[in-house]
């Protein structure tokens, strides 16, 4: 009995060991999930993509809902000018989602519950929206971190705060991801492992929080992938269209 | 019971945690063992993904929603001239309809109006012969009356002289009798009169 909770988090060699010079990029059971998300979103959305019927079946409605669901999120939050980025976008919420409910299934591993992996989008998202931002407005982005109509003996602590809310964004984002899928699946084994040293008495009051929890935790998993689509939107969003 | 229960579902939580924090050597994220290999594959999976969904499959979905709403809004442009279409033909008939209504009517009227004139004339032309007739009628009533009582005169004065002869048995002068004859039937008609 794996009575760790933190034993799923466990990355792993899988075949041979891979090295590029010095470093170790060894295919892993991390790689595999992500090959495994990845090739199911492509499956998914090209069965849906292919059919051109009027009235779409079950996968052509899936992919046409979620495109029409990222493309209003991106409209709604970051405007008409946010449109070249919907392809990125898009990927980035359906990598997310999938790998979020790939990691629901039993023995499987979440992807997502690693914070160097949503640290690098995270810090690829800030990296590419300061780019943005830059290029768009020149120097004049950094009247982001100049809001406007602050008192002149606040303005020195509020481009402060400003700049430091600006840098711990990737932070905060990945963060925000990693805790919440590392919480729910931690708090899932840990029920689970109730469920057996209790046994067939007293296992019953976590097996019904399991189930519960398991509801909750696919909620939370399609949650995550959405607020982190969204907050990309929003920092899309002020590099696009600078408000302040 | 149940206090037993609650009591050892406590005391094993207690435990299993003892046990976990005995075993845990911390967060297997935080090992930077495979950190690499992970950024690697993130990017390789993520980047394959991403050139995958924005050069094939999205442009396609897009495409599929695009002639999709195209013939929607086409089918309702057509639906909308069908309905405008048909609310011509829907007034178009209610006016002939309604014109015919008018025809109906004017039909209907004349025909009464005819038949009336039909009958009113009819009418007219039998009262006219009724009169007519009647005023012959009356006209021969008349001279009935008139040439009855002459010859009621006549025979009575035949019958009295007649009478006379048979029972006398000589021929008495005519004009004598029938001068009685008159008295007499003024007699009675004065009589019947005062009756």
């Amino acid at each position: 009995m794996a009575a760790n909770p933190m034993n799923q988090f466990n990355v792993y060699r899988i075949g041979p060991e891979i090295k590029l010079g010095n470093v170790d990029i060894s295919f892993t059971n991390a790689s595999l999930f992500m090959v495994i998300s990845t090739i199911a979103i492509l499956i998914v959305l090209n069965l849906g993509a292919k059919k051109k019927s009027l009235i779409p079946d079950k996968l052509q409605l899936l992919a046409e809902l979620s495109y029409s669901f990222v493309s209003k999120m991106i409209s709604d939050t970051a405007g008409t000018k946010a449109k070249p980025y919907f392809s990125f976008i898009f990927s980035l919420f359906m990598f997310v989602l999938f790998c979020n409910m790939f990691g629901m299934i039993p023995y499987s591993f979440t992807v997502t519950s690693h914070i160097i992996v949503t640290f690098v989008l995270a810090a690829f998202i800030f990296i590419g929206v300061t780019i943005i931002g830059f290029i768009k407005h020149g120097l004049g982005y950094l009247k982001l971190f100049v809001p406007s109509g602050v008192p002149m003996v606040l303005l020195p602590l509020i481009v402060v705060i400003e700049i430091i809310s600006y840098l711990s964004r990737p932070i905060s984002l990945s963060v925000r991801l990693f805790a919440n899928m590392m919480a729910g699946h931690t708090m899932m084994k840990v029920f689970g492992g109730f469920v057996v040293s209790l046994g067939i008495v007293g296992g019953w009051l976590p097996l019904s929080f399991s189930v519960a929890l398991t509801g909750l935790e696919i909620l939370v998993a399609f949650l995550q992938a959405y607020v982190f689509a969204i907050l990309t939107c929003i920092y899309l969003n002020d590099a696009l269209n600078l408000h302040h | 019971m149940l206090k037993k229960i609650i009591i050892k579902f406590l005391f094993s939580f207690v435990l299993i945690t003892k046990v976990q924090s005995a075993e845990s050597g911390g967060m297997p994220q935080l090992n930077p063992e495979f950190w690499i290999s992970q950024i690697v594959w993130l990017v390789i999976t993520f980047g394959a993904l991403y050139i995958i969904l924005s050069k094939i499959i999205l442009p396609k979905i897009s495409d599929n929603l695009e002639s999709r709403r195209s013939q929607i809004l086409e089918n309702i442009e057509i639906a909308e001239k069908q309905r405008e279409e048909s609310e011509d033909k829907i007034k178009e008939f209610d006016k002939i309809i309604l014109n015919s209504k008018l025809e109906a009517k004017n039909l209907f009227n004349e025909a009464r109006q005819k038949v009336l004139d039909d009958i009113d004339k009819k009418r007219s032309e039998l009262e006219k012969n009724l009169e007519e007739e009647i005023e012959i009628a009356e006209k021969e009533i008349q001279n009935l009356n008139k040439s009855s009582a002459e010859n009621i005169k006549k025979i009575a004065t035949e019958t009295s002289s007649g009478l006379i002869k048979q029972l006398i048995g000589e021929e008495i002068n005519k004009e004598n009798i029938s001068s009685i004859v008159n008295d007499l039937t003024n007699n009675s008609k004065e009589n019947r009169k005062n009756v």
